[in-house]
């Protein structure tokens, strides 16, 4: 991880986000396949959980978040953190009606 | 001490020391990351409408699902993700010096764009063609949690293609630029941003796949 020249860019190499794409694809085939064996309540929590791992690895490596300074991060977490709050709260509201 | 000042803005030509560049990639890509936090609260809420009415129609919505093609589905999750991984590719590619590849991974990453609307196009007069639109034959005929659903899936990824082609201009845009070297391996924000927005219409499709097409 070394800074490069011009502007303080971390450069990937090609090889790399090829590897994220395999990955990628794997847990899209995985998600299909974990859908078609019916675990019935579990596939919701299964499929999001491979969704958020390929957004996950889109963001991290596609996106450069990895490489980004910390200031993005913290945006990054802010926001995501207000949509869960909003989900939560929203949960809390449907449950218990 | 003085040497550590000039060294930062030799390292950095974005600075104003220099004065004749005005420029501030990180700015320019923070405000591109803040467009995306809005992108990421306008389809919060519909994924939030999504959750909810799910939780109150699970059996309508299971039924509904029924309907899709998850084959289809997933041809265009690889078509995505494909096209994400070219134009970070073609990013990849100018930073290197190897304009060529960059502007031939570009319009591959417009392929792509093309081919993920035109099996949506093909969807869509399916599910059209069977009377599933407003006031159609087949859906006046289903529960409310199908017609909730249906509601929810015409919205949501018609508001995801509208983001691909609006991607897709991005990038068409961006692309006339790295060819008239406006873009080059020194001044490339424009072509990263172009790439963030890319990916979130990704992300957004990585969600919007097994939440419409495979339930069960």
């Amino acid at each position: 991880m070394s800074n490069n020249t011009s502007s303080e860019t971390h450069h990937m190499s090609y090889g790399t986000y090829i590897m994220v794409w395999l990955g990628l694809v794997a847990l899209t085939a995985i998600t299909v396949s974990v859908a078609g064996l019916n675990f019935g309540s579990i596939t919701l929590t299964v499929a999001l959980l491979i969704a958020t791992a390929k957004t996950f690895l889109v963001m991290n490596y596609f996106m450069h978040v990895k490489f980004e300074h910390t200031v993005f991060k913290i945006f990054i977490a802010v926001c995501i953190i207000t949509f869960i709050i909003m989900i939560t709260l929203t949960f809390f509201d449907l449950s218990f009606r | 001490m003085s040497d550590e000042v000039i060294e930062s803005v030799a390292l950095h030509p974005t600075s104003h020391a220099t004065g004749h560049v005005h420029r501030d990639d990180e700015a320019s890509k923070m405000g591109m990351w803040l467009f995306l936090f809005t992108e990421l609260l306008l389809f919060g809420g519909m994924f939030l409408l999504y959750a909810g009415y799910r939780f109150l129609y699970p059996d309508g919505f299971k039924a509904a699902a029924l309907e899709m093609n998850s084959f289809i589905g997933a041809v265009n999750t690889i078509i995505l993700l494909t096209s994400s991984l070219s134009i970070a590719l073609s990013i990849a590619a100018l930073q290197k010096e190897q304009k060529k590849l960059s502007i031939a991974l570009l319009v591959f990453t417009l392929f792509c764009g093309l081919a993920f609307l035109v099996n949506k196009y093909f969807e869509w007069s399916h599910e059209i063609h069977n009377g599933i639109y407003p006031k159609g034959p087949a859906l006046e005929n289903m529960s409310e949690g199908e017609i909730l659903y249906f509601g929810l899936y015409y919205t949501m990824t018609g508001l995801h293609g509208l983001h691909v082609i609006v991607g897709m201009i991005f990038i068409g845009v961006v692309l006339a630029f790295v060819v008239k070297n406006k873009i080059s391996s020194t001044n490339y924000t424009r072509l990263e941003n172009a790439g963030l927005y890319w990916h979130l219409v990704d992300i957004i499709w990585i969600f919007l796949f097994p939440l419409f097409y495979l339930i069960h």
